[in-house]
C-alpha cells in the first residue's frame, strides 16, 4: 500500500501526553484497494473476516509475542485481530524473534510502512501465573510510547492480550479501547437456547444460561455485573436478572401477560420494561430490587423497547401510535412524547451511543431489514450494511463500533462494524443461530 | 418384551404430544450446548517444564461466569388435557389463524371460540391460557408484542361469550415458537396463530 498524502506530525511530541490524535492528522490513502478481507487459519479457531478499508488507518508492525507458542494462546493475533476490528489500524505482520527488550531499527520499521511498532514477550512464572509485557514505539517520531507489564492466571491470558490492543488503541487514537469488555448473546442450537458471555471477538465464551425455551432481549447492568433479559421457562414472557459471576438469578417481573424488554437505569437501580397487563404492551419501570411497577407510557398503540438516554433523562422506545413502529423519546419521569425517526414506514431495536448523539436502529425498506444510524434530531438516516436480516444493534461503550445480528448463508451471526460502514467484521461462529447481542460496559 | 415396551413408549410420546399441542418441526440434536472450537490452552508444565518444583497457580480467574442450566419441565399439561376433553367435551380445534398485520378475528373461527367459551362458564375450577404467535417477520420485541395482542382479541372475544376473564389468561411467545419453518406465506400464515391451552 502506497502512502501519497504529506504526513503532518504534532511538532512536539511529549512521551507522557496521554493521547495523540493521529488520525485526525494523517491522512492514507488506501482507498485503492478496495476490499480487505482477511482470514487466516492460524490454529483453526481465530477467524476474522473484515471486509471494506476505512479512510484512515494506522499502520502498526506487529511481531509475535516471544514464547506464545508455548503458551498455547495466539497473543499478537489476538491483538493484530482487535486492533483492525477497531477500523483505526492496520496492522502489519512482522516476523517473530522480537521481544520488548529488543533493540528496534525504528527507521527500518518505517521503510516497511509502519508508524507504529508492538513487541513483546509471555513468560511462565514459578507460581504458575504468566507475565505478559509488552513495548509500543512510535516509528516515525523513534521513540518509545508504552511499556507494560501483567501478570495473569492461564485462563486470563486472552484478556491480557484484548488489553494490550485497548491500551495501544488508547494510546495512538485517544479513544479507550472496548476488546477487553464483553457481549452477552444468544445461542440456539435446535431446540436448546443458550445465553452465553464472550470476548467481542466471539471467543472465550462462557455460558450463562442454558434453556429449554427461548431467552430474548439480554441487557447489561452499568456496572456489569448482572444481565437481565427474558426467558420463557415459565411458558410465558417474563423478566429476571441474573449475577453473571454467581449464576444467582431472580424474576423482577412477572405481571399477567407478557414481561419483557428490559434495559437498566444508568444508576443501575431501575429497569424500564414492557408489560402487557391485559391491554397493549406498556412502558414501565420496576426497582430492580423488586416491587411495583410504576407506568411511564399511555398510550393506546404497543410501546416496547425502551433504552436510556446515557444521562438518564430520557427513555428511547417504539410505539406504534402512528401507525407502524416507529422510534419515540419521552421524559425519564413521563410526559409529553417526541417523534425521533421519520424515515420509513417501520422502525424498531433503538441503541444509543454513549454520548447520546446517535442512534442506531433497524428499518423496514421493501422486506429488508438494515441497520440505520440517525444523528438525533436530524431526519436522514444512513445505513450501515447492505445485508437484508439485520436485528438488534447495540453500540460498544466507547462509541466507535456497534455489534448486531444477520443473517448469513449457513445461519444468523453476529458482526460489528464502524460508524460509518465501512469496516465490518463477523465474530466467531460456531455454525448455530446467534442473535440478540448486548455489548457490555467498561470495567469487566 | 420389546413389543410391549415399544407401546408404552408410543403411547407416552402419545400423550406427550396432546400435552404439547405444538412443536416446531425440526429434530433437534441431543447435545445441549455447542462445543465451541477453542483448541484447549497447553499448559506449560506439560512442554517440558523444569521439573516438579513448578507451582501451579490457583485462583478465580477474572470476569468468570456461572452457568446455570434449566432443565425441561416434566409432564406439564398432560394431566389437563386428558381429564379436561373426558369429561367437557371441549372442541378439539384449539388454534385461531390470523392474516399478515391483523388481530381480528374471522367468523370461521366463533364456533370455535363458543364452544371453548361454554366449557369454561360451565367449569368454573377449568383455567386456560391463550398462547399468541406471529411469522417470523419482523424485530423479536415488536412481534411479542403482536403476539400479546392477538392472544388478548381471542381473550376479549371469549369474555365477550360470556367466559370468566378470571379463568384465563393471555401470553405470547411472538415469533419464538413457530408451528412451521420456512419463509413464505404457507409457513408464515400457519405461524400467525393464537392457541388456546389448558392449564
Amino acid at each position: 500500500m502506497r502512502r501519497q498524502a504529506q504526513r503532518a506530525l504534532p511538532a512536539v511530541q511529549e512521551p507522557t501526553k496521554k493521547t495523540l490524535h493521529w488520525p485526525r492528522r494523517r491522512w492514507l490513502t488506501a482507498a485503492m484497494s478496495t476490499t480487505a478481507a482477511l482470514a487466516w487459519p492460524a490454529r483453526g479457531q481465530l477467524r476474522v473476516e473484515i471486509s471494506g478499508v476505512g479512510a484512515t488507518q494506522i499502520p502498526v508492525a506487529l511481531a509475535p509475542f516471544r514464547e506464545e507458542s508455548q503458551v498455547g494462546v495466539a497473543l499478537a493475533a489476538i491483538i493484530k485481530a482487535d486492533l483492525e476490528r477497531s477500523g483505526a489500524f492496520r496492522v502489519i505482520d512482522g516476523e517473530a524473534g522480537l521481544d520488548e527488550r529488543s533493540t528496534v531499527d525504528l527507521p527500518a520499521w518505517r521503510g516497511r510502512g509502519a508508524d507504529a511498532l508492538v513487541a513483546g514477550s509471555v513468560l511462565r512464572l514459578a507460581d504458575g501465573r504468566f507475565d505478559v509485557r509488552y513495548k509500543l514505539w512510535d516509528a516515525v517520531r523513534g521513540d518509545q510510547l508504552l511499556g507494560q507489564s501483567k501478570v495473569v492466571l492461564q485462563a486470563d491470558l486472552r484478556l491480557a492480550a484484548h488489553r494490550v490492543a485497548d491500551e495501544i488503541h488508547e494510546r495512538l487514537t485517544g479513544d479507550k479501547g472496548v476488546f477487553a469488555t464483553r457481549i452477552a448473546y444468544v445461542l440456539r442450537t435446535g431446540k436448546r437456547y443458550t445465553l452465553h458471555v464472550t470476548d467481542p471477538d466471539g471467543e472465550g465464551g462462557q455460558v450463562a444460561l442454558a434453556s429449554p425455551e427461548s431467552i430474548i432481549s439480554p441487557a447489561w447492568s452499568p456496572d456489569g455485573k448482572k444481565l437481565a433479559y427474558v426467558s420463557f421457562e415459565t411458558q410465558k414472557a417474563a423478566v429476571w436478572v441474573q449475577d453473571v459471576t454467581t449464576g444467582e438469578r431472580r424474576m423482577v417481573a412477572n405481571f399477567r401477560g407478557s414481561n419483557s424488554a428490559p434495559a437498566w437505569s444508568p444508576d443501575g437501580q431501575r429497569l424500564v420494561v414492557t408489560l402487557s397487563q391485559g391491554g397493549p404492551a406498556q412502558l414501565h419501570t420496576v426497582p430492580v430490587a423488586g416491587g411495583a411497577p410504576t407506568r411511564l407510557t399511555t398510550s393506546n398503540a404497543i410501546d416496547t423497547e425502551a433504552v436510556y438516554s446515557p444521562d438518564g433523562r430520557h427513555v428511547y422506545f417504539v410505539s406504534d401510535r402512528g401507525g407502524g413502529p416507529q422510534v419515540y423519546r419521552i421524559a425519564a419521569t413521563g410526559g409529553a412524547v417526541e417523534r425521533i425517526t421519520f424515515t420509513g414506514d417501520y422502525n424498531i431495536s433503538p441503541s444509543i451511543s454513549p454520548d447520546g448523539k446517535q442512534l442506531a436502529y433497524i428499518t423496514r425498506q421493501a422486506g429488508a431489514f438494515r441497520l440505520m444510524l440517525l444523528e438525533v434530531g436530524a431526519t436522514a438516516p444512513v445505513p450501515l450494511t447492505d445485508t437484508r436480516d439485520d436485528e438488534s444493534p447495540s453500540f460498544a461503550p466507547n462509541g466507535r463500533l456497534i455489534v448486531y445480528a444477520t443473517r448469513a448463508p449457513g445461519g444468523d451471526v453476529l458482526m460489528t462494524t464502524t460508524l460509518d460502514g465501512k469496516i465490518k467484521t463477523r465474530l466467531l461462529s460456531t455454525g448455530a443461530d446467534m442473535r440478540e447481542p448486548a455489548w457490555g460496559p467498561f470495567g469487566r | 418384551m420389546k413389543h410391549f415396551t415399544f407401546r408404552t413408549l408410543s403411547l407416552v410420546s402419545m400423550m406427550a404430544v396432546l400435552a404439547a399441542c405444538e412443536s416446531p418441526s425440526k429434530v433437534a440434536p441431543t447435545a445441549a450446548v455447542p462445543v465451541e472450537t477453542r483448541s484447549p490452552v497447553v499448559s506449560a508444565a506439560a512442554a517440558g517444564g523444569t521439573s516438579a518444583g513448578a507451582a501451579t497457580a490457583t485462583g478465580t480467574p477474572q470476569s468468570g461466569v456461572s452457568t446455570v442450566n434449566l432443565t425441561p419441565r416434566s409432564g406439564a399439561g398432560a394431566g389437563g388435557a386428558a381429564a379436561g376433553s373426558a369429561l367437557m367435551a371441549a372442541p378439539t380445534q384449539r388454534v385461531v389463524y390470523f392474516d399478515f398485520d391483523s388481530f381480528v378475528i374471522k367468523n370461521e373461527f366463533q364456533g370455535l371460540l363458543d364452544g371453548h367459551a361454554k366449557v369454561l362458564t360451565r367449569t368454573s375450577g377449568k383455567r386456560m391460557v391463550i398462547e399468541g404467535h406471529t411469522d417470523e417477520r419482523g424485530g423479536r420485541e415488536y412481534n411479542l408484542a403482536l403476539g400479546q395482542k392477538r392472544a388478548e382479541s381471542v381473550l376479549k372475544s371469549l369474555s365477550l361469550l360470556g367466559a370468566p376473564e378470571a379463568q384465563l389468561e393471555a401470553v405470547s411467545f411472538g415469533e419464538e415458537r413457530p408451528a412451521a419453518s420456512g419463509a413464505d406465506e404457507t409457513a408464515w400464515s400457519r405461524n400467525r396463530r393464537a392457541e388456546l391451552k389448558d392449564r
